[in-house]
C-alpha cells in the first residue's frame, strides 16, 4: 500500500490538469489522458528509482509499465521483490 | 576524486586557451574543426569527462561537467558544441539508456575520440514539434530499414554514426546508425548564423537497414525517453554555454570600458555603460547560481532536476543574448565588426535560445511547472 500512495501523490503532484475534481482511477493511461506530459516520463523514472531504490532496465523501459499507477506499481514491487531475494 | 577534478577542469582550461582560443575566429569563418581537435579532445580527458571511469571516462559530476563545457565555451561555441551533442546528448544519454552492449560497444570510442556521435531529430518541416517527424523506420527482417530526410544536425557531416530518431505509424524509436552503412549521405549547412565550425549538415537516410542490436532503448520510447533524456543533458550542457557567453561577453564590456575614451573621459564613467555593465553582472551572477543549483540537483537527482535545468538553460541563453547585445552597443561602431569579439558572441548566443528547446517551448513547461508547485488551488485532484 506504501508504494500505491506514493506513486498516486507522485502523480497528483504532477498531473498538467487544471479542471476542479479529477479523479485519477488507478488503472487510468496517465499519457494517454493528457494527465502527464512526456517530460513526466523521465521525472518519473527518476523518481522511481530514487525513491523505491530499484533500478530499470533498459528492456523494462516499456511504455506499458508506466502508463497507469497500477502498472507502475507492478513494476516496481517486481524490482523490490528481485532486489530482496538478492541481498 | 578532488584531484581528478582539478586535473580535468586544468585540462579544459588549458586546451581551451592553448587549442581553441587561438581557433576561434577562423572556426566562425566557416572552417570546420579539424577531427584532429576532437581526437585531442579525447586524448585531454575533455570528450569523456561526464562518462563513468569503467569505460575511460572521467567521472565528472554534473557540476565539474558543467565548468568544463563553460571553459570551453568561453572561447569557442562551435568547439563546445562537441562536448554538447557527442559527450552530451549521445555519450551522457547513452550511459542513462543504453543496454550492457550498447555501452560496451560505443562509449569507450566515445570517450577516445575515435568514434564521433551526432543527434539527428529535427526535419525541414519539424522544430520543436518533434512527435511530427516524417523519417519512417519499418521491421525489416530480423532488424529495421529507416528513410528520411534530418536537417541543423550538428556535426551531421563529420560524425561515425548517429542516433536516428524515427517513426512508424506514430510510434517513435532511436536507432544507432552508422555511417559507413549503405544508404547514407549528409551535405554541409552553410550561412548559419553561429557554429560555423561545428559540421552543421543535412542527412539523408534511403532505405537504410539496422539490426535490431542497434535499436536504442525500446520500441516506441524514442520520445518520451530517449529524446526527453537527450534534450535533459543538452539543456544542461547549453545552460552552462549561455552562462560562458555571457561572462565572456562581461569581460568584454568591462575591459573595453576602461580602456576607450569618449567626451574626455573613459566610457566605463558613463551612465548609460554603467547601466549596462550593472545588469550584465547581476545576470551572470544569477546565471551562476541557476546553473549550480541545476547541477545539484543533478547530482542529487532531485525530483526537480530536469526543471531546474530547464529554468538554468532558459535564464543564460536568454542572457547571454541580452549581455552580447549590450556589449556590442557598448562596443559602438568596433562592436559591430568582426574584428572586434561581440560580434560573434551575439551570433553565438542567438544558437543557445533556439537551440535543445526554443525560449517559447521552455516557457510553457515553466508555466507548467509553476502552475503544479505553486498554485494552492492545485490540489483539487484525488
Amino acid at each position: 500500500m506504501e508504494i500505491r500512495k506514493k506513486v498516486r501523490s507522485f502523480i497528483i503532484d504532477n498531473m498538467l490538469v487544471w479542471e476542479q475534481d479529477i479523479v485519477l482511477n488507478d488503472d487510468d493511461n496517465i499519457f494517454a489522458l493528457g494527465f502527464v506530459n512526456s517530460l513526466f516520463a523521465m521525472k518519473l523514472l527518476n523518481y522511481l528509482e530514487v525513491e523505491f531504490s530499484v533500478s530499470i532496465e533498459t528492456e523494462e523501459m516499456k511504455i506499458e509499465n508506466f502508463s497507469s499507477v497500477d502498472n507502475i506499481c507492478a513494476l516496481v514491487t517486481r524490482k523490490k521483490e528481485v532486489n530482496d531475494k538478492a541481498s | 576524486m578532488i584531484k581528478q577534478a582539478d586535473t580535468l577542469l586544468q585540462a579544459a582550461k588549458d586546451f581551451s586557451a592553448n587549442r581553441v582560443r587561438p581557433l576561434a575566429a577562423f572556426f566562425d569563418q566557416g572552417n570546420g574543426i579539424p577531427r584532429e581537435l576532437i581526437t585531442d579532445m579525447g586524448r585531454s580527458g575533455l570528450l569523456g569527462a561526464p562518462l563513468p571511469t569503467r569505460y575511460g571516462g572521467g567521472g565528472a559530476d554534473a557540476r565539474l561537467w558543467g565548468e568544463i563545457t563553460r571553459e570551453i565555451g568561453k572561447a569557442c561555441c562551435s568547439v563546445r558544441s562537441v562536448l554538447t551533442v557527442h559527450s552530451a546528448l549521445i555519450g551522457e544519454t547513452i550511459v542513462r539508456l543504453g543496454n550492457d552492449e550498447q555501452k560496451n560497444r560505443l562509449l569507450p570510442d566515445i570517450c577516445s575520440g575515435k568514434q564521433i556521435g551526432a543527434f539527428a531529430l529535427s526535419e525541414p518541416d519539424t522544430g520543436s514539434d518533434a512527435r511530427g517527424i516524417k523519417t519512417a523506420y519499418a521491421k525489416t527482417g530480423e532488424g529495421y530499414t529507416i528513410n528520411g530526410v534530418k536537417k541543423w544536425i550538428t556535426l551531421g557531416d563529420l560524425a561515425d554514426f548517429f542516433i536516428v530518431i524515427a517513426q512508424d505509424q506514430g510510434r517513435i524509436s532511436a536507432f544507432f546508425v552508422e555511417r559507413e552503412r549503405t544508404g547514407i549521405t549528409s551535405v554541409p549547412l552553410n550561412g548559419i548564423i553561429g557554429n560555423r565550425g561545428s559540421h552543421i549538415a543535412e542527412v539523408t537516410l534511403r532505405d537504410v537497414y539496422v539490426p535490431q542490436s542497434n535499436l536504442f532503448c525500446g520500441e516506441g520510447m524514442g520520445f518520451s525517453h530517449v529524446v526527453n533524456t537527450a534534450m535533459d543533458f543538452g539543456r544542461s550542457s547549453i545552460a552552462w554555454a549561455g552562462l560562458a557567453i555571457a561572462e565572456e561577453a562581461l569581460e568584454c564590456m568591462t575591459s573595453y570600458a576602461l580602456q576607450r575614451k569618449q567626451f574626455g573621459a573613459l566610457i566605463g564613467t558613463l551612465g548609460g555603460v554603467r547601466t549596462m555593465i550593472a545588469d550584465a553582472a547581476v545576470a551572470v551572477h544569477a546565471g551562476r547560481r541557476l546553473c549550480e543549483h541545476a547541477a545539484h540537483s543533478r547530482t542529487e537527482r532531485s525530483v526537480d532536476l530536469i526543471h531546474d535545468t530547464i529554468t538554468a538553460k532558459y535564464f543564460t541563453s536568454r542572457a547571454a543574448v541580452q549581455i552580447t547585445n549590450n556589449a556590442v552597443q557598448l562596443y559602438g561602431a568596433n562592436g559591430c565588426s568582426s574584428q572586434f569579439l561581440p560580434e560573434r558572441l551575439l551570433r553565438e548566443a542567438k544558437i543557445l535560445e533556439v537551440i535543445e528547446g526554443t525560449s517559447q517551448v521552455l516557457q510553457e513547461v515553466i508555466a507548467d511547472y509553476a502552475l503544479t508547485k505553486y498554485s494552492p488551488l492545485k490540489k483539487n485532484t484525488v
